[in-house]
């Protein structure tokens, strides 16, 4: 019955996702060799920091069968509550921690309202974003540059790697929190719960899995990592913006699918974001090295890349089911 | 239980007419002119038909999004669908098109986008979220790579006409908005249609196996979003005589859904109604202007409608609903 059962199907996409990344690259590579050398992988890595720690966030919401709409705003109240804080006179260091606080206890009451009130959560992470983004216009309209010696130092922090390349705090930042998230998922008693949730909620519920904690748990975290995306943002753009991070909430979740995760929850890894930022990241480094294409075309080929992970990963579930009822049969 | 009642919507329109009133009452106290109107020329001015007319846009893409939300779906591509018709429009508009010709391609256009929306959700069973979201990501890329990155401008009298124009004294935006809204309507209540999207909504599998063709009302509920989106793509083209691929119909996905929960539709899928949506629309445009006239930043109004979303989500909620005497036994929903 399991002929093809060598290859576990629910490693397939991460397989896929891995394979259009190294032949995304190779092609790359053909074309400009340069794309090889450790300093744009390092600069691949820098560039992409803050998508990544928010996409690994995302990743627990849509295991767990949910979307989180509300990261970019957040990412942008992180940048303006900083640079305004910091221009108050606030010690960077306090403020780190004042946004990490703030940021996850706004993901605790939007998971709160998701799981009391019984709403779709992307209508409860809409007013989220409406309400963040909002707050950040509050506070500031104008685009405040961050002048601090903290700034300077975390900025400047940089590690050598072989052959040029310089991997900066902010690669090592995220890199770090890809294994924090990787742990968290398939080590830890939550980890479970989230991968309960979004296989099938009844089930978990009735196996004894906490919906409420685990929900609250979820959407806390996604938007504590937002806030830690934010902070990073606003050490890779040395200042807070208002508008800052539009678009990014939709980035994010096309970083998710394309790394292998199932929209409809349950099926994923957090090392296949890993791949999915990777890849959207080549793609704007392959329009820069060109020179000659225009910037629509990332948001094209990103489309394009999403369709076809998506129609991937119908195909998988269809053939899943199939599968299924052909055991069934035999069975019978 | 009864599911179609074109008649009984009225008695339950009562909150929504109330916020309304109580939105514009608002306005009035800040501003004692808003409701002063004057003809000129032909054509009425005022703030209230200000509020009527920037509020249109936003109301076309709601009835769409209505007919989408009540089978369970949604449509988060209506804005970027508005930036490609708009850039169809100005970029036929700036080449000397006739107005039909630059009409009837943008319109084509956003029913393609829509029939292909419906596709992904009818056909593939993608979940709608997702679906759409392929082409709000994509959507602006495309709408770029016609206008080719440029903001396309245009000096077409017969575009221009589409939301300069008047008739009645209304602004053609509000004039169109009405009749689109109404036409749809009509469609959906004096025939079969309504029960068929609200069933759908409410259990698709059990609409199936009970004889309704449930992809092709699908996929005539994502036509249907995408052909309004269109349409407001044009409206929002002709008022700034221009294309802006990146800017048309930002966030306005947001706003129609938005003006679609406080019609009261449910998010759940099944109950709609498409005039509520309308006023909800307006109700949104008004707070809008209030919020300009009595002089708060203009950045208010995303906290505002953030409150709005939080304490309609409180009232439409199960438990709340449980709680009887709230919203009281007409939900339908246990």
């Amino acid at each position: 019955m399991r002929r093809l059962g060598q290859i576990n199907p629910r490693t397939l996409p991460l397989l896929a996702t891995l394979g259009v990344f190294i032949l995304a690259y190779a092609l790359c590579a053909l074309q400009f060799p340069a794309m090889l050398s450790t300093r744009v992988a390092a600069n691949l890595l820098t560039d992409n920091a803050f998508l990544g720690i928010v996409a690994v966030g995302m990743t627990f919401v849509i295991l767990s069968g949910g979307i989180d709409l509300s990261v970019g705003s957040v990412i942008a109240f992180a940048g303006v509550f900083l640079a305004v804080t910091i221009r108050a006179g606030l010690d960077p260091i306090v403020g780190f921690a004042l946004v990490l606080v703030l940021s996850t206890a706004f993901g605790a009451v939007m998971g709160a309202m998701i799981h009391y009130l019984e709403t779709p959560p992307f209508i409860v992470t809409l007013a989220g974003m409406f309400l963040a983004r909002g707050v950040c216009f509050l506070m500031t309209t104008d685009s405040i540059p961050i002048d601090h010696p903290v700034y300077d130092t975390l900025s400047g922090l940089t590690w050598r790697i072989p052959s040029g390349g310089r991997l900066s705090l902010i690669a090592v930042v995220m890199l770090l929190v890809f294994v924090a998230g990787i742990v968290l998922a398939h080590r830890t008693r939550f980890g479970t719960a989230v991968y309960g949730l979004g296989g099938n909620r009844a089930s978990a519920e009735l196996m004894g899995v906490p919906i409420a904690r685990t929900t609250i748990l979820i959407y806390a975290l996604s938007s504590g990592l937002a806030g830690l995306a934010g902070i990073v943002f606003s050490l890779y753009t040395s200042a807070g913006y208002s508008l800052a991070a539009t678009g990014v909430e939709l980035d994010t979740i096309a970083a998710v699918v394309i790394g292998g995760t199932l929209l409809t929850g349950g099926v994923g890894t957090v090392a296949g974001t890993f791949l999915g930022v990777m890849i959207q990241g080549l793609i704007q480094t392959y329009v820069i090295f060109d020179g000659t294409l225009s910037s629509w075309w990332t948001k094209i080929v990103i489309g394009a890349l999403l369709f076809g992970f998506i129609i991937f990963q119908r195909g998988l579930v269809h053939l899943a089911v199939r599968r299924r009822q052909a055991a069934r049969l035999a069975a019978a | 239980m009864t599911l179609a009642r074109p008649f009984r919507a009225l008695p339950a329109a009562t909150p929504q007419i109330l916020t309304f009133v109580l939105v514009l009452l608002a306005n009035w106290a800040v501003f004692p002119d808003f409701f002063d109107l004057r003809l000129q020329d032909g054509r009425l001015f005022g703030s209230l038909i200000d509020v009527l007319n920037r509020g249109a846009p936003v109301a076309i893409l709601a009835v769409g999004m209505t007919l989408v939300i009540a089978t369970k779906g949604v449509d988060l591509s209506v804005g970027a669908v508005m930036a490609i018709a708009g850039a169809v429009a100005a970029t036929l508009a700036a080449d000397g098109q006739p107005l039909p010709v630059i009409l009837a391609a943008a319109l084509s256009v956003g029913l393609l986008c829509g029939l292909w929306n419906g596709l992904l959700v009818a056909i593939l069973d993608i979940q709608p979220i997702i679906a759409t979201l392929i082409l709000m990501v994509t959507g602006r890329g495309i709408a770029q790579l016609v206008t080719e990155g440029q903001i396309v401008t245009f000096t077409h009298e017969g575009l221009i006409a589409v939301a300069g124009s008047a008739l009645l004294g209304l602004p053609m935006p509000v004039v169109i908005a009405l009749a689109l809204a109404g036409a749809v309507a009509a469609l959906v209540r004096f025939t079969a249609l309504g029960l068929l999207i609200e069933s759908i909504g409410v259990n698709r599998t059990a609409s199936t196996y009970a004889g309704v063709d449930s992809r092709s009302v699908l996929l005539a509920a994502y036509g249907v979003s995408g052909l309004c989106a269109a349409l407001a793509g044009l409206i929002a083209a002709s008022d700034i005589r221009g294309a802006d691929a990146n800017n048309a119909g930002l966030w306005l996905e947001l706003d129609a859904i938005l003006a679609v929960v406080i019609g009261g539709t449910s998010l759940f899928g099944g109950r709609f109604s498409i005039l509520l949506s309308l006023v909800g629309a307006f109700v949104i445009q008004a707070m809008n202007t209030g919020i300009l006239l009595s002089g708060y930043p203009p950045e208010m109004n995303l906290i505002v409608k953030a409150t709005a979303i939080v304490l309609i989500l409180v009232v439409q909620s199960p438990a709340a609903t449980r709680l009887k005497g709230f919203f009281g036994p007409k939900g339908g929903r246990p």
